[in-house]
């Protein structure tokens, strides 16, 4: 059985202000079912507003689903899960800890923050190359920096279950590509399962195993697409033939090119 | 390293000048006593402000001390009562809705105006300068404090969350810690409100005091007293001020951004 299942997700906002004063239920999700692996990434990739973070947040247990079910490990998500981490679209550290206690943070709320965990947080940060800022305070990092921090405290616990949100999406393109090659680094050492969503499709391709397109609101999943790229990637995968083509495979899903392929035909 | 913080760049400057100010505005208050003939009982010279201060240094010490009394156990006792309604207020909506209109209602009152009722209920010991002091005091605590514990980032509350923390992990791990420099700000408006406070008390009815030397002084048209009084209680406010600011320092660790400003 496979890692995670999504079956029928639906998802409706009852009574969304409309503006006017008219109120009217939102269909942000209107259908999903997709299964993962243990270990894979997966991209949720979609416009913006299409209601992929519902998706991310839905499976993290943080909002309930209307109808359908989204079973980790065989077992149904109704609420957040200790074997999860989320990292979110900001950093979201407290200002009032510095790095090694943000780290440490989901340690102390598990009960669990020992010598062991410690370590574990101290290696976590040198494997995002921050070993000399344990003690820094977050106003003192860069954007990317406090990104890497937020990756370090999503992990601390070990999570079986990896889920981001749009988490390099306020970063420079360069501190982007940095960070996608760091995640893909910190994987393939934790063996981690990760669910990634973001609306840039070059990031969707790169990262991951497999990419699931997202329609426009309401959501449900146009494409799914298998990215048979070898691990370990690099800035050279960006540049080959396969790649391209995965790309616009997923443009197309978007609807993105459709006009540019209607000219061509 | 932290005393630079404090005083910053240019620090000839910043000791020199302030004093330097002061000293324009008193030799200006001199010299308006001398040219405008000014009598002692309106507006007594600063130098003979100054000769009562020293002869009765002991007598302003004391009432000082009073005054100080009630207007520190008046603020502590707004950030041990206020702290925690301030808690049950943005915990609990029923209790919001129940009691903050009243809060604001008692707010609107001015509290001069219980002064009198105070000090029936409680006589003209330190008691009702206490009370006042606490009931001026209180107010700007839970209201900041109330506002620092609803204006927690919705994202660390989520966090918090993901991780299934229980209520009393989100309140002392992420929601206190949040509204801390909420709490400063309030503790500072408050210290000097509670001066204020001790003093009404004292003008209203009472034996000791600032408050009570400055009424008998000008009763008894002993204005360069009057006026030591009125420095001692400037004095006074400076010093409760500073001493929340102190404290401020010794909590940066645990604030935000650890600038002192």
């Amino acid at each position: 059985m496979s890692f995670g299942v999504l079956e029928n997700v639906r998802k409706v906002f009852a009574n969304q202000e409309l503006g006017r004063g008219a109120r009217e239920p939102l269909v942000a999700i209107e259908e999903a079912s997709f299964a993962f692996e243990e270990g894979e990434l997966v991209s949720l990739l979609g416009p913006s507003g299409c209601g992929k973070t519902t998706l991310l947040r839905i499976i993290a247990g943080l909002i309930p689903k209307t109808a359908g079910s989204v079973r980790i490990r065989g077992a149904e998500v109704s609420e957040p899960h200790p074997d999860f981490g989320f990292v979110f679209q900001t950093p979201n550290l407290m200002p009032w800890r510095n790095v090694l206690a943000n780290v440490l943070f989901p340690m102390e709320i598990l009960r669990r923050r020992d010598a062991a965990a410690v370590r574990r947080a101290h290696d976590l940060l040198g494997m995002v190359g921050l070993d000399g800022f344990a003690r820094a305070r977050p106003h003192q990092l860069s954007g990317g920096m406090q990104q890497r921090v937020a990756l370090c405290r999503a992990l601390v616990h070990e999570p079986a279950l990896l889920l981001m949100d749009e988490p390099f999406g306020a970063l420079d393109e360069l501190t982007r590509m940095e960070m996608n090659d760091l995640l893909l680094d910190i994987r393939a050492r934790t063996g981690a399962t990760v669910v990634f969503v973001t609306h840039s499709i070059s990031e969707a391709v790169y990262l991951a195993d497999h990419v699931l397109v997202l329609s426009r609101r309401p959501a449900r999943i146009a494409e799914r697409i298998r990215v048979d790229l070898p691990y370990p990637r690099s800035a050279q995968t960006r540049y080959v033939p396969k790649f391209t083509a995965l790309e616009h495979r997923a443009s197309r899903a978007l609807g993105v090119i459709r006009e540019a392929a209607d000219a061509a035909a | 390293m932290r005393l630079r913080e404090l005083f910053g760049r240019e620090p000839l400057k910043r000791t020199l000048y302030p004093p330097l100010g002061a000293a324009l505005v008193i030799g200006g208050w001199h010299l308006a006593c001398v040219e405008f003939d000014i009598a002692t009982a309106v507006l007594p010279k600063p130098a003979l402000v100054l000769e009562a201060a020293i002869k009765d240094w002991e007598l302003l010490l004391d009432e000082s001390w009073v005054t100080l009394k009630a207007t520190a156990y008046g603020f502590l006792l707004a950030l041990v009562v206020g702290i925690p309604i301030a808690v049950a207020i943005t915990a609990s909506r029923t209790l919001s809705l129940m009691f903050y209109p009243l809060l604001i209602a008692l707010q609107s009152v001015p509290k001069v105006a219980l002064a009198p009722i105070l000090l029936v209920w409680l006589g003209v010991g330190i008691e009702s300068k206490l009370a006042i002091a606490w009931l001026v005091a209180f107010f700007p605590i839970v209201v900041d404090t109330a506002a620092g514990l609803q204006s927690t980032p919705r994202e660390l509350l989520e966090l918090a969350r993901s991780l299934r923390a229980s209520r009393w992990q989100v309140f002392a791990k992420v929601q206190f810690p949040a509204a801390l420099p909420f709490v400063v700000t309030g503790s500072k408006v408050a210290v000097t409100l509670a001066v204020i406070g001790a003093v009404i008390g004292e003008f209203v009815g009472s034996t000791a005091g600032l408050g009570y030397l400055l009424l008998a002084a000008t009763s008894q048209i002993n204005s360069p007293l009057a006026f030591a009084a009125l420095f001692a209680l400037a004095a006074l406010g400076i010093l409760v001020y500073l001493a929340v600011v102190g404290v401020e320092w010794l909590l940066a660790p645990l604030l935000p951004h650890a600038a002192p400003e």
